[in-house]
């Protein structure tokens, strides 16, 4: 980074800091641990359940503003001053009520809480972090269906940060092993469960659906971590910007034979799933991505991806099997690229080919890229914001993919590996209570 | 035969579009190791440029009844000059800034600047398609059986002319020479004096030149324009300049014509559908055998996207 551009960049960091008392907000929330944001989410969503609609009413709102008043504000500018006013009352005035009035206590119920077996009070807060999400989603159907694909969005991000964050390898071939996954598991849920056309009469009961529905997904999985061996067996030979063009090649291999398939669709696509994959069940997905990706990155494999990622000759030399390891990673990432494309397809109830283009692949690494290579962490927070801001962006149509890649340019040049890069995922540290100041 | 040869001179004619692109991006490479992503939708930006000047210079003229090759030629000229611009402008804010960067963060500044630049041609044009003026009239000459529009000389011979003159160029000038110093190191270069803030935007703007000049031989071929047509062809061009080694500029050339050949004799033998599957995997099948392209050298482990 030049310089003079820091400087200013620091100076007006420092100012804005000075002028709305940043340091003060941020100390007003220090002493909360996360169980006290859940509470105050949690009496915020209650709130906006039980009185959300008069409220709204009151302020002259059409409706109760779904993604925190952003797409009210754009679209109708006049309705600002009700939104912020909705969104200040509903959300910031219980946060605040809880930090100021209830730390305390939630922090002495955090310690207790802190004293059982980590994967018990992991399990109990997720169930109330589910019970927060679900009574938010329940409001309206667009926030169902825009949170179904930001958790989606979050197993790609953490699955293509394996294979380009911890490996170092510039993968493209995300969308193809996605398609391979949606197109295998549509398959599986259609033969067994759908009246079509095509594969004739539904070989079980409807109900036996959501019972068998994760088996689908493992399939989708188990053939996108098969196909990848075509972009993995390469890559013992080839890095860089070759494994790059190998990995295009191989998504545009992919996209080209299900256009050309008539047995499935072709470039008509594929519809007719039963909408399996609701909103528990992407939560449930996507919590075991997570978990399971976290242990796979710091376990020996894990470590030994970043080996490779830092020196392939050094690492052979200490006796890690580098071949080995870029097998089993290119596997596991497609494993869980294929598991989010079955999801994806069961969303949306359709999946067509053109889905899976570039367009798409660039989404998904911006998101890896924004949120920071080789940390959990930061794929979730890039998935996240990525997705709220493409959806609350949306009133402004065009100018929405000027804004985005402007910010992402941004980062790019002030923090070229993303906004929390290199940091260790530590659910101990997330969860524990603070500290009485 | 017949038949074969037909083919053989429309291979020739849509290898010249990846070969003019394709150069753009291994030029770059030679200088700067990166790859510039956003190279597609500066070939797309040209040939938009091209439908504008080409407009502005059909209305100026054509009162005064100019011949159809000289407002084609002066449209070339002044379409290459105005692209090298925004050539420029992109190295100067995208790239320059990044240039310590990891590489992966300039090819996502690439893919988010060549995002940039297809919303703003929406902006501007809209969606729709847009019609290419004819600049020449359409004349069909039969030899031997073989139909040869007059259309596919002009774009092949100054296609040919084009990579002609980048090669004088780089070969027998001062500018040239410093480029090819500056390919060989650019470490040590900067310090003879030879800035490489004074010749990486020469790349840029030679690059996008190339490109404006395929966009609107594009045009004249094609007479359709929509915003998106730089991803197909960029992206295409972009495994060209790979096929042909990293930074090598003949092998850019080359494999832009080997890919127009594989392209339109799969489409001669196959179903066209089945075009970009037999294409790629046979690209997929080269650089698994020879995976640092034709003419690139073989690599170290240490260098990275």
């Amino acid at each position: 980074m030049q310089p003079r551009y820091f400087a200013t960049f620091y100076l007006n960091y420092k100012n804005m800091k000075r002028i709305i008392g940043f340091k003060k907000i941020l100390g007003f929330f220090s002493a909360m641990p996360a169980l006290g944001w859940l509470f105050g989410f949690f009496s915020a969503v209650i709130i906006e359940y039980l009185i959300g609609n008069n409220i709204a009413w009151l302020l002259g709102l059409p409706k109760i503003p779904v993604l925190f008043g952003f797409l009210i504000m754009l679209k109708k500018p006049l309705l600002i001053p009700g939104a912020l006013a909705y969104i200040i009352i509903v959300y910031l005035l219980p946060l605040t009520l809880t930090a100021r009035f209830f730390s305390g206590k939630i922090n002495k119920l955090a310690a207790k809480l802190y004293k059982l077996p980590p994967p018990v009070y992991t399990v109990f807060y997720l169930i109330f972090l589910y019970i927060i999400i679900d009574i938010w989603a329940g409001m309206s159907d667009y926030r169902i269906v825009t949170l179904k694909l930001t958790f989606i969005a979050i197993i790609l991000t953490l699955s293509l940060n394996v294979i380009n964050g911890y490996m170092g390898e510039f993968s493209c071939s995300h969308t193809g092993f996605m398609a391979l996954g949606a197109y295998f598991a549509s398959t599986v849920t259609l033969i067994l469960f759908t009246n079509d056309k095509l594969f004739g009469e539904a070989l079980l009961p409807s109900y036996l659906a959501p019972f068998l529905f994760p088996i689908a997904l493992i399939i989708g999985g188990i053939a996108a971590a098969l196909g990848s061996l075509l972009v993995a067996i390469p890559s013992f030979r080839t890095r860089g910007d070759y494994l790059a063009i190998i990995s295009l090649a191989f998504m545009f291999i992919v996209k080209s034979l299900i256009e050309n398939l008539e047995v499935l669709g072709g470039a008509r696509g594929m519809g007719g799933q039963h909408p399996l994959a609701n909103l528990p069940t992407v939560f449930i997905w996507t919590i075991l991505s997570i978990w399971i990706i976290n242990n796979f990155v710091t376990s020996i494999i894990g470590k030994a991806t970043n080996a490779v990622r830092d020196n392939e000759t050094a690492a052979n030399a200490m006796t890690i099997n580098t071949r080995r390891t870029k097998i089993v990673t290119f596997m596991f990432a497609a494993f869980w690229a294929g598991v989010a494309g079955g999801l994806f397809a069961h969303v949306l109830c359709y999946v067509n080919p053109g889905t899976f283009g570039i367009k798409k692949l660039a989404e998904i690494f911006t998101m890896v890229y924004f949120g920071g290579l080789n940390s959990i962490v930061g794929s979730i927070i890039g998935a996240v914001a990525f997705n709220l801001a493409s959806e609350a962006l949306r009133p402004l149509e065009l100018f929405k993919w000027i804004i985005i890649p402007v910010i992402m340019i941004l980062i790019m040049i002030y923090r070229p590996t993303g906004l929390v890069a290199f940091k260790e995922f530590d659910i101990k540290k997330i969860l524990a209570p603070k500290g009485d100041k | 035969m017949e038949y074969f040869l037909q083919n053989f001179i429309n291979a020739l004619q849509w290898g010249s579009f990846y070969a003019l692109i394709a150069l753009g991006y291994s030029m770059v490479y030679s200088i700067l190791m990166l790859f510039n992503f956003a190279h597609g939708d500066i070939f797309m930006s040209g040939a938009y440029i091209g439908f504008c000047i080409a407009s502005l210079f059909i209305f100026l003229f054509g009162g005064v009844g100019a011949p159809g090759w000289l407002v084609m030629i002066l449209t070339i000229i002044v379409s290459m000059f105005l692209t090298s611009f925004i050539g420029v402008l992109i190295e100067k804010i995208g790239y320059r800034p990044l240039r310590n960067a990891p590489r992966a963060s300039a090819a996502i500044t690439g893919l988010m600047i060549g995002i940039i630049l297809e919303t703003s041609n929406i902006a501007i044009f809209g969606t729709k398609r847009i019609a290419f003026p004819p600049l020449v009239e359409t004349v069909t000459y039969n030899i031997a059986g073989i139909f040869i529009t007059n259309k596919k000389i002009i774009i092949v011979a100054i296609s040919l002319f084009l990579m002609a003159g980048l090669h004088f160029f780089i070969e027998k000038t001062k500018w040239g020479m410093a480029m090819r110093a500056m390919s060989y190191d650019f470490f040590i270069v900067p310090l003879m004096g030879v800035s490489l803030n004074v010749i990486a935007p020469l790349t840029f703007a030679i690059g996008s030149a190339l490109a404006a000049a395929a966009g609107i031989l594009y045009g004249l071929a094609y007479p359709v324009l929509d915003p998106y047509m730089g991803i197909l062809l960029g992206w295409k061009a972009f495994v060209a300049a790979i096929l042909g080694g990293r930074g090598s500029i003949l092998g850019a050339a080359l494999a832009g014509f080997l890919l127009g050949f594989i392209e339109i004799f799969t489409a001669m033998i196959f179903p066209s559908t089945l075009r970009d599957l037999i294409a790629y995997s046979i690209i997929l099948i080269i650089l698994t055998i020879r995976p640092h392209g034709f003419f690139g050298k073989a690599h170290s482990s240490s260098l990275r996207l």
